[in-house]
């Protein structure tokens, strides 16, 4: 059963005399109890697109089309901004936005902070009882209790991302978008927060993860699925295995080909990287987005946007699939 | 290795004092000694904090030094004192940093870059032999001159601003490149290009390469020697493929264990509450 779907989302910047065409004809559903990885170079719409699930949007985005859809079957688009701010934000749908863990606050305490938060959506529950429920959930997730009494420069660049995504499970939604939460994290903490965002969905405190990020060895550890995106349209949809080993459309197996891992074959492999550079998105080019750099593209590649084509349980974009 | 040492280090130590009267102190670097040759590249790998940039800083002249000796072809370069003596070894080696936005001013072309180059080592070179320079400096770097001189910075990805940045230190024929970071703000797919530049600037020009990075895998790929840095100081050091295959520091092992990589999957549910 899918606990969110998104049909045709299509969310444009304007600009005074173009638009950037940042996100494009996005559908996909997300299944109950699934983590659904969304990967992609800078500039391909990730971002974008987290900020648009997440109704975050504002100007100079705007979302041209396209339809949200809960499980109820509800449109979140079209519910008014209050219902929005008490119903979906943080409860149904909670957003950590990218390198949130710098845009703490640092002269209040971690505890000040998840008051707030808490009192946006209950402004009458009493301070002691949103205590007590937070530091009953930061020890579920393994953060020490002193959390709750620090100010932000006291943590760790880990510990800080760990924090900042148990406040927003605080209100247990449904969904958690996480915008690249182990960017700028060593290895081994970035291990301790995926650790972190598996036990939230094991423990039921979400439900379902759309993870983000631009390292699809990171994927491979804890998605269930993967969805790759190229200058804001997606390329391909797939079990996490059957995309890494079987790569299907020639922007997916280009970019696995350039991942390096320490493993000892990578050596003799002869890496070739994608020629040339992802497309100036005000003005992307017709047909199918990745045809200047794509080594099988055909005449009619220039001309039509391919559409999804579904492939032995797969989707992928692209005319060799038709 | 049979062939010369170009750059060796010597018990090269960092601290830094903070606070009121200077009471606090840090060390960065501990007591750090190694060897670079010529024609090779090593890789200083770490965590952040680790100090590895501390050590790229040092060596380029940018930081004094606490105690320990740097010697260049044998030179002590703590001797290099004056303008010109500086200049001179800067000549010799070059860094290349991470972020390849900053360095570009984005009202002007970036053929300014090379510029500021001609003018710090005033280089006696007439406009066409500057332009040659540039040209075949390009060329190393796998670019068309084409493509981007005469261009704003705003219009160049950030893998070709990197490779305009690598041309330019390779005008004045540097022997050693220290190269901070140098992809880790690039994306996965035109990082690979970053990477064979490296490869083809020591199998070509013989250049020696100290490679420093937080990703084990990269240094793997690159690098011929590693040198793993923990806390200041280097706790494991030898050949890349001998490390990979058998870590011999519990510190390395960790780090080895810690990196995502696509043919094997962690078992999460054994983990949850260790950390």
């Amino acid at each position: 059963m899918s606990i969110l779907s998104a049909e045709n989302i299509k969310a444009y910047y304007k600009l005074l005399d173009s638009d950037v065409k940042a996100v494009e004809d996005v559908t996909f559903s997300l299944k109950t109890g699934e983590i659904l990885g969304i990967a992609g170079e800078s500039g391909c719409g990730k971002s974008t697109l987290a900020a648009t699930l997440s109704t975050v949007i504002l100007p100079p985005l705007k979302l041209i089309d396209g339809r949200l859809i809960t499980e109820d079957g509800k449109n979140i688009f079209e519910l008014k901004e209050i219902t929005l701010r008490r119903k979906i934000r943080g409860k149904y749908l909670a957003l950590i936005p990218q390198s949130a863990m710098n845009a703490l606050n640092p002269t209040k305490k971690i505890k000040d902070l998840v008051i707030d938060a808490v009192k946006a959506h209950y402004p009458k529950m009493p301070k002691e009882e949103i205590l007590k429920n937070s530091m009953k959930q930061f020890a579920e997730l393994g953060l020490p209790s002193r959390v709750l009494e620090s100010y932000s420069f006291e943590l760790s660049g880990g510990m800080k991302q760990r924090s900042i995504i148990a406040i927003s499970s605080l209100l247990n939604p449904k969904v958690l978008v996480a915008d690249e939460p182990t960017a700028a994290l060593d290895v081994s903490t970035q291990q301790a927060v995926l650790n972190l965002l598996v036990s939230l969905k094991e423990k039921g405190i979400v439900q379902s993860i759309i993870f983000i990020t631009h390292d699809i060895a990171v994927l491979r550890q804890i998605a269930d699925r993967i969805m790759l995106m190229y200058a804001g349209m997606i390329v391909e949809v797939g079990d996490t295995e059957d995309v890494i080993f079987k790569p299907l459309h020639p922007y997916t197996q280009g970019l696995i080909s350039t991942v390096i891992v320490p493993e000892p074959d990578i050596k003799e492999k002869v890496l070739t990287g994608i020629p040339g550079a992802p497309p100036d998105l005000k003005n992307p080019p017709p047909g199918c987005r990745f045809h200047p750099r794509c080594n099988f593209a055909m005449p009619k590649c220039e001309k039509e946007v391919p559409s999804l084509f579904s492939k032995s349980g797969r989707i992928v974009r692209c005319w060799l699939y038709d | 290795m049979s062939s010369k040492i170009i750059l060796e280090t010597k018990n090269l130590t960092k601290v830094f004092h903070s606070g009121l009267l200077k009471k606090r102190s840090l060390v960065a670097v501990d007591n750090l000694s190694f060897n670079l040759h010529e024609r090779e590249i090593i890789s200083l790998v770490g965590e952040s904090g680790s100090g590895k940039t501390t050590v790229a800083r040092i060596i380029l002249k940018l930081l004094p030094l606490t105690d320990g000796k740097i010697l260049y072809k044998g030179k002590d370069i703590s001797e290099f004192k004056k303008r010109e003596e500086l200049i001179n070894y800067w000549r010799h080696v070059q860094g290349i940093f991470q972020d390849p936005y900053a360095p570009f001013n984005l009202f002007y072309k970036v053929d300014r870059v090379f510029n500021i180059i001609f003018s710090l080592f005033q280089e006696p070179f007439s406009k066409d032999d500057r332009m040659k320079m540039i040209e075949s400096s390009l060329k190393m770097v796998d670019l068309n001159p084409r493509d981007v001189l005469g261009k704003y910075p705003h219009q160049l990805s950030g893998g070709q601003r990197q490779r305009i940045l690598i041309a330019r230190s390779l005008i004045v024929n540097p022997e050693i490149l220290l190269a901070d970071e140098p992809t880790s703000m690039i994306d996965a797919s035109t990082r690979v290009d970053i990477l064979r530049v490296f490869l083809s600037l020591k199998e070509k020009q013989g250049l020696s390469i100290i490679f420093i990075t937080h990703d084990v895998g990269l240094a793997y790929y690159i690098s011929d020697r590693m040198l793993v840095m923990q806390k200041g100081q280097i706790i494991e050091e030898g050949k890349v493929e001998d490390i990979i295959a058998n870590p011999k520091q519990d510190y390395t092992k960790k780090l080895l264990s810690s990196i995502p990589t696509l043919s094997k999957k962690w078992s999460f549910s054994e983990r949850i509450g260790t950390h």
